[in-house]
């Protein structure tokens, strides 16, 4: 097929030229980060979420013609991942975590409570087009648990009123502040384009950590003199509970968690997408 | 037990700093010190260093570090790989995640400092999908450490040359198996490859290639900068050094704590303020929901890798899922077993077709409508799987039906008459108060 100035979609995949040009341009950084060019397929999937809001047709399509492959090989792959999704996608995703440990923290509770709140079930979308639910598989924040993702955003330590908060608040197109991430949180397609590989400057937000990534770090600040951090040199003299008794004697820590963390924001961050 | 436990923060020192993630952060406190000493040395006393450290890896197998590096044969010219796994997704596991958020120099480090002792030019860091924000913070520290001289061209005027990609995963537990996760990154659908070849023989593209999780190759800067005897100082004799222990569910204060290896359940409660209100506990995972479930008979069991496989689990991730007595220990393994059948990758059909029946049943089992003879079967089921699935995500997946049923039989049994919300009402595990929702309580589950 030759070029056609009269059918400019014809040989730009069904892309708008520019963006055709764009997502060329895209693909060769991101075929060049790899020793063979296939390498480059799950990261153009991302990329191509960030464009079409899921893994489209003409997506396929386009990593296929890009890499060689066909349409079905590239389609094997998409659907064997399950961040590529195979209709379009809300713009944000909110996955409760309901594995083992967070389902018994209440993440059951969580997730029960949005799904009839939204009115829809696991991979479905609200009628506006803005949430997209998910039940989630451990999501390596079991120590905040119950968790919910919004974009793959951490909103840690939840209940089912924050978790109702957060969504009302992402339906009224307000921003939300995840616990450990941004100071919000961007839209499905921008983070896709993230996930593709292209930074989005936002890197240096957020905290270093949560508080329950820091209570080892603390523990020992306050239990051990410095520069002693092995057993050989800690002049530790904590007691050790009784079986199932709780020690509540550790200065400097709080015994209780915060259940309230990532309280949606309402100020107007600038377009991020 | 002896009274005078500490902790050990070497890779979780700087955590709690405000600006722990930065390259400045990192250098005021010693960072790159190691690489330094790395590249005055000989590749081969580096492994041989790490090998005298006893590192093993703490992806969840333990072997030992510095021997996988030296299984790698001899150069013949072509390239050969390391690829970093944080594809952290073992139900349980939470230590990767919060190190390369707070602290991604100290993994940087040491994957310039292992792909030197191996002759690796181009190195990779696979990280699961679903972290976006350990994503960015990855992507700017390799940025970093390009623009500072300690990645890409010629690193700190040695002639030594590497780079680095960082890989996002798209979502699926089986990645984390590292030749599923070899064939992910080479752009395919994440399945097992059959072994042998080892990845160290015929790897990333076929090359030779050492597959490290991402606490083990953090944990390499420190071995060379204060040596192989300053890590073996913690530790026992066969599980040296430090290692973080990721403490969940109901725990006063749930986190990560690193420790010395072999350090006990009972000691880490006590510096986490002990089970929830005080409560009993009741059943534990050592290492991750894959590793068989411990109970209170457990707590003085030294977490180091031969003390946990002598009483009758595996060490694993430390990834130490506490519940407490007000917990069903059937609806647990009905969920974990749930992500099983979920993330099985259906190549072989012990697991593929294993997996879902052990959830059909442990479903009826949950419901309370268990029909005699469902215990035998989920056994027998288990027994058909342990030891015949193609990769070790089928064998874990039978951890906690075995173990539970040993510890916990009568509960299974009650499985037959009674549903576990009536027996364990659910409200009361949970770290919230809320009215149960009557409709929805045996519709959450497998996806
Ligand atoms: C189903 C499955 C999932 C795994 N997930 C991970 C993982 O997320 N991270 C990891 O480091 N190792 C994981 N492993 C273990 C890896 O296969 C491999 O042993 C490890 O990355 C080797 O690194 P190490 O020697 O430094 O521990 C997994 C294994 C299996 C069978
Ligand atoms: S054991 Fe399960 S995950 Fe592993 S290869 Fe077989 S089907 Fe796939
Ligand atoms: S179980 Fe929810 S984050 Fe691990």
């Amino acid at each position: 097929m030759t070029a056609n100035a009269g059918f400019p979609q014809a040989h730009t995949g069904g892309y708008e030229p520019d963006v055709y040009d764009q997502l060329v341009q895209d693909t060769q950084n991101i075929i060049a980060r790899y020793p063979q060019a296939r390498s480059a397929l799950l990261p153009m999937l991302h990329l191509v979420q960030s464009i079409d809001g899921f893994v489209s047709r003409r997506g396929i399509q386009f990593c296929a013609e890009q890499l060689g492959m066909t349409a079905a090989e590239v389609s094997a792959v998409a659907t064997f991942y399950t961040q590529y999704k195979r209709k379009p996608n809300g713009d944000y995703t909110v996955g409760v975590c309901t594995n083992t440990l967070c389902a018994m923290m209440g993440g059951d509770a969580i997730y029960e409570e949005l799904s009839e709140h939204l009115g829809i079930g696991h991979d479905e979308t609200t009628e506006d087009g803005k949430v997209t639910l998910e039940r989630v598989e451990c999501n390596a924040a079991c120590d905040f648990a119950p968790v919910v993702m919004v974009n793959w955003e951490f909103f840690d330590n939840q209940t089912p009123d924050t978790a109702r908060t957060l969504v009302d608040e992402l339906r009224l197109g307000n921003d939300v502040t995840p616990t450990r991430g941004p100071s919000k949180v961007c839209d499905f397609k921008h983070v896709s384009r993230v996930l593709a590989g292209f930074p989005d400057g936002l890197a240096d937000e957020g905290p270093s950590a949560g508080e329950a990534s820091v209570q080892g770090t603390q523990w020992a600040k306050n239990h051990q003199a410095p520069h002693s951090q092995h057993p050989d040199t800690a002049a530790e003299t904590q007691g050790t509970p009784r079986d199932g008794e709780p020690h509540t004697g550790d200065e400097g820590s709080s015994a209780e968690r915060p259940t309230g963390a990532g309280t949606p924001t309402t100020d107007d961050g600038k377009d991020l997408t | 037990m002896s009274s005078d436990v500490g902790l050990a923060p070497v890779l979780t020192s700087l955590w709690d700093h405000p600006q722990s993630w930065t390259l400045k952060t990192y250098l005021d406190n010693g960072g790159y010190q190691g690489l330094r000493q790395a590249l005055t040395m000989a590749p081969a006393d580096i492994v041989q260093a790490v090998k005298d450290s006893g590192l093993r890896g703490r992806g969840g197998a333990g072997f030992p570090t510095g021997m996988k590096w030296g299984f790698l044969p001899p150069d013949d010219g072509g390239p050969r790989y390391l690829v970093v796994n944080a594809d952290e997704s073992e139900p349980g596991t939470c230590k990767d995640i919060p190190l390369m958020m707070a602290t991604p120099q100290y993994l940087i480090e040491g994957v310039a400092i292992t792909s030197f002792a191996i002759g690796c030019t181009h190195a990779f860091i696979y990280v699961r999908g679903e972290v976006v924000h350990v994503y960015r913070r990855l992507l700017n520290a390799v940025e970093e450490a390009y623009a500072a001289g300690y990645l890409g061209k010629n690193i700190l005027g040695s002639g030594f040359d590497l780079d680095v990609t960082v890989h996002a995963g798209a979502g699926a537990y089986i990645c984390g198996e590292e030749t599923a996760l070899l064939d992910s990154l080479e752009g395919r659908r994440g399945q097992p490859r059959l072994k042998p070849p080892f990845p160290a023989v015929a790897g990333l593209y076929a090359r030779p290639t050492v597959v490290n999780n991402v606490e083990s190759v953090a944990s390499v800067p420190q071995i060379i900068a204060q040596g192989a005897q300053w890590f073996t100082s913690m530790g026992t004799e066969k599980s040296a050094g430090h290692g973080i222990f990721s403490l969940s569910g109901h725990v006063e204060r749930p986190g990560q704590y690193e420790a010395p290896l072999g350090i006990t359940l009972r000691e880490l409660l006590g510096m986490a303020g002990g089970m929830r209100g005080g409560r009993p506990l009741k059943f534990w995972t050592p290492g991750g929901s894959s590793t068989p479930l411990f109970t209170d008979e457990h707590l003085d069991v030294p977490l180091d890798y031969e003390s946990v496989g002598a009483a009758g689990s595996m060490l694993g991730t430390r990834a130490l899922q506490i519940f407490d007595d007000t917990t069903s220990v059937v609806r647990a393994v009905t969920r974990w077993t749930e992500f099983y059948a979920h993330e099985s990758c259906g190549k072989c059909t012990p697991c593929r077709e294993g997996t879902y029946w052990l959830k059909q049943v442990l479903r009826r089992i949950e419901a309370g409508q268990g029909t005699p003879g469902d215990i035998e079967k989920l056994l027998d089921l288990c027994d058909n799987i342990l030891g015949r699935a193609f990769c070790a995500l089928g064998d874990g997946a039978t951890s906690c039906i075995t173990s539970a049923i040993k510890y916990f039989r009568e509960e299974f049994e009650a499985g037959m008459h009674t549903p576990a919300a009536e027996l364990f009402p659910p409200q009361r595990t949970a770290l919230f108060d809320y009215t149960p929702r009557t409709t929805a309580l045996t519709a959450v589950g497998g996806h």
